[in-house]
């Protein structure tokens, strides 16, 4: 779905951030959080990638252009792309998490130095977002399920068969929790820095209802209490920070 | 001509009948980018207790049916930083600041109602002697109507500010709450909090929050908080200020004809942050169409 906004928003948006949008249904009154998949700065366009989970969503697939809706953002911090510039990058995308990385992959393209490769996982050989990876990055690997294409199982295990972390810098990556858990453990014994961008059910999505924490390694700034909020100090965290 | 909007409760006058219900608006930091604070009766502050507390586990919130269900319990800061970073922050707007009151025990609520003596820019006092997520105190001195008079009478003993006591639907009769509070010596009280629900997630199988049951809230419990706000203004003569799924400036009408002085915007600040704003706004353009010159003229108006 691409949402264009009113003429002179000047929308600024950092990879990894997102939106909470209204669907128009008066019963389904919370805002839905998605993260910006690519944005265009000139026309003031985001495009989000999604998939249908339920009443919110299906009623945004159904939309078309002309439709409205109502939209907060941008919400949450994203990723740091001056730490990240310069440097080699390995992306790690699961399913859903993999539209939030693009507009990283795309945004780091343009610094100078910095070498992005891509480590996307997919359940079957419907792989979106592919090619856009492909323009985006250095090298793009892929991991699927079933074994259709590239490595069959998860994208740590084509990081392991291709062998491809020895000159990581730093990792970015959005996806399922088990495979967030299983790249802060990667990170931490290879000695990398992960950033990993989380999910959880949201209800105000600027701070204030504290619906979407996660637990904190230590005590955090703003609750003093080993929780942060996802939507406002995340969604992107140094994986070494959250207890997941 | 204008209509007057100002309310007062326990000698404490309002701009206008229209506040934030606790725990939906942060301490108005929040928020504080997205609606203009002064144009609100007044702000009341998520619950603060003596110390700091973590809630619940994840996944706290649900959305349902035309409302959500929470169990966050009560996370808070503790009343060391509300005092020294979340006040100082509201006294910088010209807007009433309610501070809701959270405990496990007397002592706890008795520390927090000291520590707030002295601050001057704190108008009253709610004491959420409701909560239904959390597992020790708290809703137990709201679902028995002597502890609930007790803790009131404890609380008025030591506070130095008016004392609004909020009360739990999840009674047999709330009127019997209010009344016990009003003996107290409560100066006022809020209702209703949340009502006890759980979701089911049926593809996972699973519980939709962690803490299994939640506190329901938004349009889908109004009628019924219409209802529990139309009775106890029957049994008490203390203001109340009526919450529960207030959408519109209708909504908050309902809840001031059934009897109530103040009305809280709660979970739709969630669905629009301006939900609070646009009711006030909405209740002086009904004054203005029913040329009534006074908000106060429709408290309790509703005809038998």
């Amino acid at each position: 779905m691409t949402l264009a906004f009113p003429k002179n928003t000047h929308l600024t948006v950092n990879p990894g951030q997102f939106v909470g949008i209204y669907p128009n249904d008066q019963t389904a009154l919370l805002p839905r959080p998605i993260s910006v998949c690519r944005w265009d700065e000139k026309e003031d366009m985001i495009r989000l990638v999604y998939r249908i989970a339920g009443k919110g969503t299906r009623e945004f697939s159904g939309a078309g252009w002309g439709d409205t809706f109502n939209v907060t953002g941008m919400l949450g911090n994203g990723y740091d792309l001056s730490e990240m510039a310069g440097k080699s990058v390995m992306i790690i995308g699961g399913g859903i998490g993999i539209p939030p990385l693009l507009e990283l992959a795309c945004r780091l393209k343009e610094k100078p130095g910095t070498r992005v490769t891509a480590v996307l996982g997919y359940r079957d050989s419907n792989m979106f977002l592919r090619e856009e990876f492909e323009n985006a990055s250095y090298r793009v690997y892929i991991a699927t399920e079933d074994g259709s294409a590239g490595t069959k199982g998860n994208v740590l295990d084509a990081v392991r068969e291709q062998g491809i972390a020895g000159n990581t810098d730093i990792i970015a990556a959005c996806g399922p929790m088990p495979m967030l858990r299983a790249i802060k453990c990667f990170a931490g014994e290879h000695g990398i820095k992960a950033f990993i961008s989380l999910e959880e059910h949201m209800a105000c999505g600027v701070g204030a209802c504290l619906g979407c924490v996660v637990k904190t390694k230590n005590v955090d700034e703003h609750s003093h209490v080993h929780n942060a909020r996802i939507c406002t100090e995340g969604p992107v965290f140094d994986a070494a920070d959250v207890d997941i | 001509m204008k209509p007057s909007m100002e309310i007062n409760i326990a000698g404490v006058k309002f701009r206008n009948p229209v506040m934030t219900a606790s725990g939906t608006f942060g301490s108005g930091m929040e928020y504080a980018e997205f609606v203009d604070l002064t144009k609100l009766g007044a702000v009341v502050t998520k619950g603060v207790a003596s110390v700091p507390w973590a809630g619940n586990p994840v996944p706290r919130v649900a959305e349902t049916y035309g409302g959500m269900l929470n169990a966050i319990g009560l996370q808070n800061p503790g009343i060391d930083v509300f005092c020294s970073r979340d006040l100082p922050f509201l006294e910088g707007f010209d807007t009433k600041v309610i501070v809701n009151v959270c405990g496990h025990t007397e002592e706890e609520y008795l520390e927090v109602v000291d520590r707030l003596a002295d601050e001057k820019s704190v108008s009253m006092l709610e004491i959420n002697v409701s909560c239904p997520n959390v597992k020790q105190g708290a809703i137990q001195f709201g679902q028995d109507p002597k502890c609930l008079a007790e803790i009131t009478g404890k609380i008025k003993d030591r506070a130095k500010q008016p004392v609004i006591m909020k009360l739990t639907p999840n009674v047999t009769d709330i009127s019997e709450m209010a009344r016990a509070a009003e003996a107290g010596g409560a100066d006022a009280i809020s209702l209703i909090n949340t009502i006890t629900g759980m979701k089911i997630d049926v593809e996972r199988q699973k519980f939709a929050l962690a803490n299994k049951t939640g506190g329901l809230s938004g349009p889908a419990i109004k009628p019924v908080a219409v209802r529990m706000v139309y009775q106890c203004a029957g049994a008490v003569r203390i203001p109340i200020i009526g919450m529960g799924g207030i959408a519109t400036a209708e909504d908050a009408l309902e809840f001031m004809l059934a009897g109530a002085t103040g009305v809280a915007v709660g979970m739709m600040s969630f669905h629009d942050p301006e939900t609070a704003v646009n009711v006030a706004a909405g209740i002086e353009d009904y004054l203005v169409r029913h040329n009534i010159s006074d908000v106060n003229e429709i408290i309790g108006a509703v005809q038998v």
